[in-house]
């Protein structure tokens, strides 16, 4: 802005100025489920670096494939694929809430209602995931 | 037989006598059909006078008496009594705004972010009044109504942590009002608007918690505004890319 | 004491509609001028945000000037000026046009053009509306466009407390800040009053707490008449208890008046036939004050229903069906769940008559100029007068618009046309409003009135003296009452010391405006010995042209009741006749 509109404003000086907490997010349940999205990130990237050292072991043939599974049968491994298979449908339905927000066809002059928005993108995740698990059974 | 009251913690702050702020109770006559606004009438013009807070119309549309009722963003004069009896009602100023005095916030700061995203309709052309006006459908105008009906009671901006954090944040209001001029088929003025609204402080801060469309009294739901920006601003920048010829 | 010192060419008073389309015409008038817009509340708060119904102006083919004119004054009681009224009428389609163009969502036909719904007192549908939120759209419309006038600065929060004349004309105003409790002085060649009516001077009203007759009693004290201050409207439909306006719309969309027998009892009282679609200036779409004394009436005769909130009637739209009202009264629907907890899809809503609009105001000329050189007013506070005795639903918000724009272009004008003012006699004056304020607000110790107890006393003694049914006893009671309240005044206790936001200093700068205006009605109101539009007495049932074919003007006089003088009516091409709908 290159004219100041307002002459009178409080002073800074004088206002009391409220902070924070870092534990905010705790104090609402949306606020904690909107960090829980933001966690979802950091599981998703660690399984995907990891799938792709496993993908470059493949390359390098069977032997040393299954040498590096092995590592991977561990409880430890199982425990953080689960968690981070979790995320990943938290992250994915959450994201298909965003899509229904986002988008809102409409079919005339009838607006298609978000559920059904949420629920066409179930499906075709679904679908989708159908799809790669009959190939891998097929293969 | 004794009158039914209520208790009212209410926060007070003085500059000049306190050193941050403090809560005050207040018993007041619980009544059936009076909101949080009345019960602080009440103590304005019988108990203490010293309280300061903002209102005006008591009918939810001026926008002035938001505050927080037990910990959530609300217009007071919408805020029953009778949905918080029999416990006690917390009322403190808006969260994420600095407080001049007792529940009265400093708003100058979202009144800049009001101005900077250019709410008026933007025209390449004027057309004189003589020529009467712009032709606007019922589909048109539905297109933006729902985003014309804020307030500017900052509700929004309390319930927004990111807001909280970054307070340069432009935020939930003045976004979903810059949509609401992007979308009215007589402005054309979105390539200005979007460039104050896809800059350092605008919507790409939003990491959608989604809260302000939840408590927003007049069902705006500046989160979608926002996210409808994000993806129209960079599909509109990859198409700018691929076909350069296309930018109006 | 020294106090901060701001300079502009034009003040304005008053950041509703009124103040922000006069602020958009000063600025568009002559690019250099600089304007200040100074209010007491941030502007989007301002009261026009509540107005629902719509604005007049004729649209169609269908309609005419003349016809609007005629509605007006007949509407009026023939108390209206019909030079101004012409003028109104004239410039209200390209004043709704420019607001259309300023991006104001109205409601739309399917072929696109601007939708005209009917309204009460008027022969042909010519109220353009946004749906039932058309005085928040017009705000927030004119507030965000004044956003693009670098010439336009703000004095956001600041309550204006004296005008600074001298030397016979207007030098600037005094204001108190907010935001530190000091008094400024804002300093200009014109001001433009812009501050709303006084509704809060009455126990039950549809006006907002900022509603209390500040620039009223501002010009008042600066010598100014107030003119026709007797003429109050009240709205027939308001809610009992809250008061909250339930739009005349909702009866222009189709909406019964009912009484506890089921009966439309309006056809009982010469506004028949009833017909069950409206039929235009009858039945619901009578003029307000006759809608409002029928209620009484009803009351009377024992046919309306007894609440926790007294007596009320029933508005009933159940037969316009969901869709309608979702469409058309979204805002009636929302405001009767909330606050009465009925849905008017399927309930009838309780309503009563509630004090709505002042008639009166700041006297003025066409141009929003008043008898003080640089002072002008515009909207609710000002009477130009097209108004008269009764005010046509939805006439008001395009006054605010055509005399809005009118005097934002004079006081332009002016103001291009004067020299700075000189600084020196402004210090002395304002060192003088500031002893007054330290005496008085500011620094005041002792005293043992309550201000919100002086407060609810004055407003009981209007709703007795000057209600829907006035006589002269009641009246003189009431003024009486007004005069002992000012003495009272004097001896206010005022708790708080601290100036930052302190808002009992506020409410009690307030009560003392108010406290003018009320003495103003009731002494008006004394003198109109006849009946015309909204000033109805039990002991003078007649209109009485004779004598009274006049504008009353009260005069501020010193440690005394006002000086009421009167003045004849401006008649141009309608002449008096029998109002009768």
């Amino acid at each position: 802005m290159e004219k100041e509109m307002i002459v009178n404003r409080p002073d800074n000086s004088k206002m009391y100025h409220p902070h924070m907490p870092t534990a905010w997010w705790f104090r609402k349940w949306s606020y904690f489920l909107f960090m829980l999205r933001e966690l979802t990130s950091v599981f998703i990237a660690v399984f995907l670096v990891v799938y792709l050292f496993q993908i470059y072991h493949i390359t390098q043939g069977a032997d040393a494939y299954w040498e590096i599974a092995g590592q991977f049968r561990s409880g430890g491994w199982i425990a953080f694929h689960g968690v981070a298979l979790i995320f990943a449908i938290y992250h994915s339905l959450s994201w298909f809430k965003t899509a229904a927000v986002i988008l809102t066809p409409r079919v005339g002059g009838w607006m298609v209602p978000p559920w059904m928005v949420v629920a066409l993108h179930i499906a075709a995740w679904l679908a989708a995931s159908a799809a790669v698990l009959m190939l891998y059974v097929l293969i | 037989m004794s009158e039914e009251t209520i208790t009212l913690n209410v926060t007070r702050y003085r500059h000049e006598k306190d050193r941050a702020p403090f809560i005050q109770s207040y018993q007041v006559p619980y009544r059936e059909d009076w909101v949080v606004l009345d019960a602080l009438n009440h103590i304005k013009d019988e108990l203490d006078g010293t309280l300061s807070y903002r209102w005006s119309c008591r009918m939810g549309v001026c926008g002035s008496c938001g505050m927080m009722v037990n910990g959530e963003p609300k217009l007071t004069c919408s805020a029953f009594l009778r949905d918080y009896r029999p416990g006690e009602i917390r009322v403190e100023p808006l969260e994420n705004f600095p407080v001049i005095r007792d529940l009265v916030i400093d708003m100058s700061g979202f009144m800049d972010k009001l101005t900077s995203v250019q709410p008026w309709i933007i025209r390449e052309k004027e057309k004189p009044v003589s020529e009467g006006e712009y032709l606007q459908t019922p589909d048109q105008l539905d297109a933006y109504q729902q985003y014309s009906q804020c307030i500017n009671c900052l509700l929004c901006y309390s319930a927004c942590p990111i807001f909280g954090l970054e307070t340069d944040f432009i935020g939930p209001a003045a976004i979903a009002l810059a949509y609401r001029y992007n979308l009215d088929s007589r402005d054309e003025g979105s390539h200005r608007r979007n460039d104050v609204i896809t800059d350092v402080n605008g919507v790409w801060e939003c990491t959608f918690v989604g809260e302000c469309s939840v408590v927003c009294p007049k069902h705006v739901d500046p989160a979608a505004a926002i996210q409808k920006l994000k993806v129209e601003t960079v599909s509109g920048m990859v198409r700018g890319f691929l076909m350069p010829w296309s930018r109006k | 004491m020294k106090h901060e010192i701001f300079e502009h060419d034009i003040i304005i008073v008053g950041a509703g509609g009124a103040g922000l389309r006069a602020a958009i015409a000063a600025a568009e008038h002559a690019e250099h001028l600089s304007i200040a817009l100074i209010s007491k509340v941030y502007p989007m708060r301002s009261h026009t945000v509540s107005a629902e119904g719509g604005a007049a102006g004729v649209m169609r083919d269908n309609d005419s000037e003349d016809t609007h004119a005629k509605d007006t004054i007949f509407g009026s009681d023939f108390l209206a000026d019909q030079d101004a009224v012409e003028i109104l009428v004239r410039e209200a389609p390209g004043e709704l046009i420019q607001l259309e163009h300023w991006g104001c969502p109205w409601s739309r036909d399917p072929d696109g053009r601007i939708s005209v719904r009917p309204f009460g007192g008027m022969t042909v549908n010519r109220t353009v509306f946004a749906a039932d939120k058309t005085g928040f759209h017009m705000l927030h419309a004119l507030f965000q466009t004044s956003l693009k006038y670098d010439a336009i600065v703000r004095y956001d929060e600041c309550f204006v407390t004296s005008l600074l004349t001298d030397d016979g004309r207007v030098r600037g105003v005094t204001n108190l800040n907010l935001y530190t409790g000091k008094v400024q002085i804002v300093m200009a060649k014109s001001v433009i009053i812009c501050t709303g009516g006084g509704g809060r001077a009455f126990p039950f009203t549809t006006n907002a707490a900022i509603k209390t007759g500040d620039g009223m009693a501002l010009a008042y004290r600066a010598g100014v008449g107030l003119k026709d201050m007797e003429f109050v409207q009240y709205h027939p439909t308001g809610l009992p208890g809250t008061g909250i306006l339930i739009t005349e719309a909702s009866r222009g969309e189709g909406g019964w008046l009912i009484n506890k027998h089921g009966h439309r009892y309006l056809q009982d009282y010469g506004l028949g036939p009833a017909t069950d679609t409206p039929t235009h200036r009858k039945m619901e779409l009578g003029p307000r004050d006759i809608l409002s004394r029928c209620h009484m009436q009803e009351h009377q005769k024992g046919n309306t229903f007894e609440g926790p909130y007294g007596h009320y009637l029933h508005l009933d739209l159940r037969h316009l069906g969901e869709e309608l009202i979702d469409s058309k009264l979204p805002f009636v629907r929302e405001l009767t769940r909330n606050y009465v907890g009925i849905d008017p899809v399927v309930d009838p809503i309780p309503v009563r008559p509630v004090v709505h609009y002042m008639m009166g105001g700041i006297h003025t000329d066409t141009d929003g100029k008043t008898s003080l050189e640089g002072l002008y007013a515009a909207g609710e506070c000002a009477c130009v007068s097209i108004n008269g005795a009764n005010r046509l639903g939805s006439n008001s918000l395009t006054e605010l618009l055509v005399f809005g724009a009118r005097a934002g272009r004079s006081a332009a004008e002016f103001a291009l046309n004067q020299p700075s003012p000189l600084k020196s006699p402004i210090d002395l004056l304002a060192g003088d409003e500031q002893k007054r304020l330290d005496d008085n607000f500011l620094k005041k110790e002792g005293g043992t009135e309550k201000v919100a107890g002086l407060r609810q006393e004055m407003q009981i003694a209007m709703e007795d003296g000057v209600g829907i049914y006035r006589n002269e006893g009641d009246m003189r009671k009431t003024c009486d009452t007004l005069q002992s309240l000012r003495e009272r005044f004097a001896n206010i206790r005022i708790e708080d010391d601290t100036s930052i936001f302190n808002t009992e200093r506020t409410v009690a700068l307030e009560l003392d405006f108010t406290l003018d205006v009320a003495e103003t009605i009731a002494n008006s109101a004394l003198q109109r010995t006849e009946s015309r539009g909204s000033h109805n007495r039990i002991d003078y049932p007649e209109r009485d042209d004779e004598n009274y074919l006049k504008h009353s003007l009260a005069f501020r006089a010193p440690g005394g009741p006002p000086k009421i003088e009167h003045f004849p009516v401006t008649i141009t091409r309608w002449e008096p006749e029998e109002r009768k709908y």
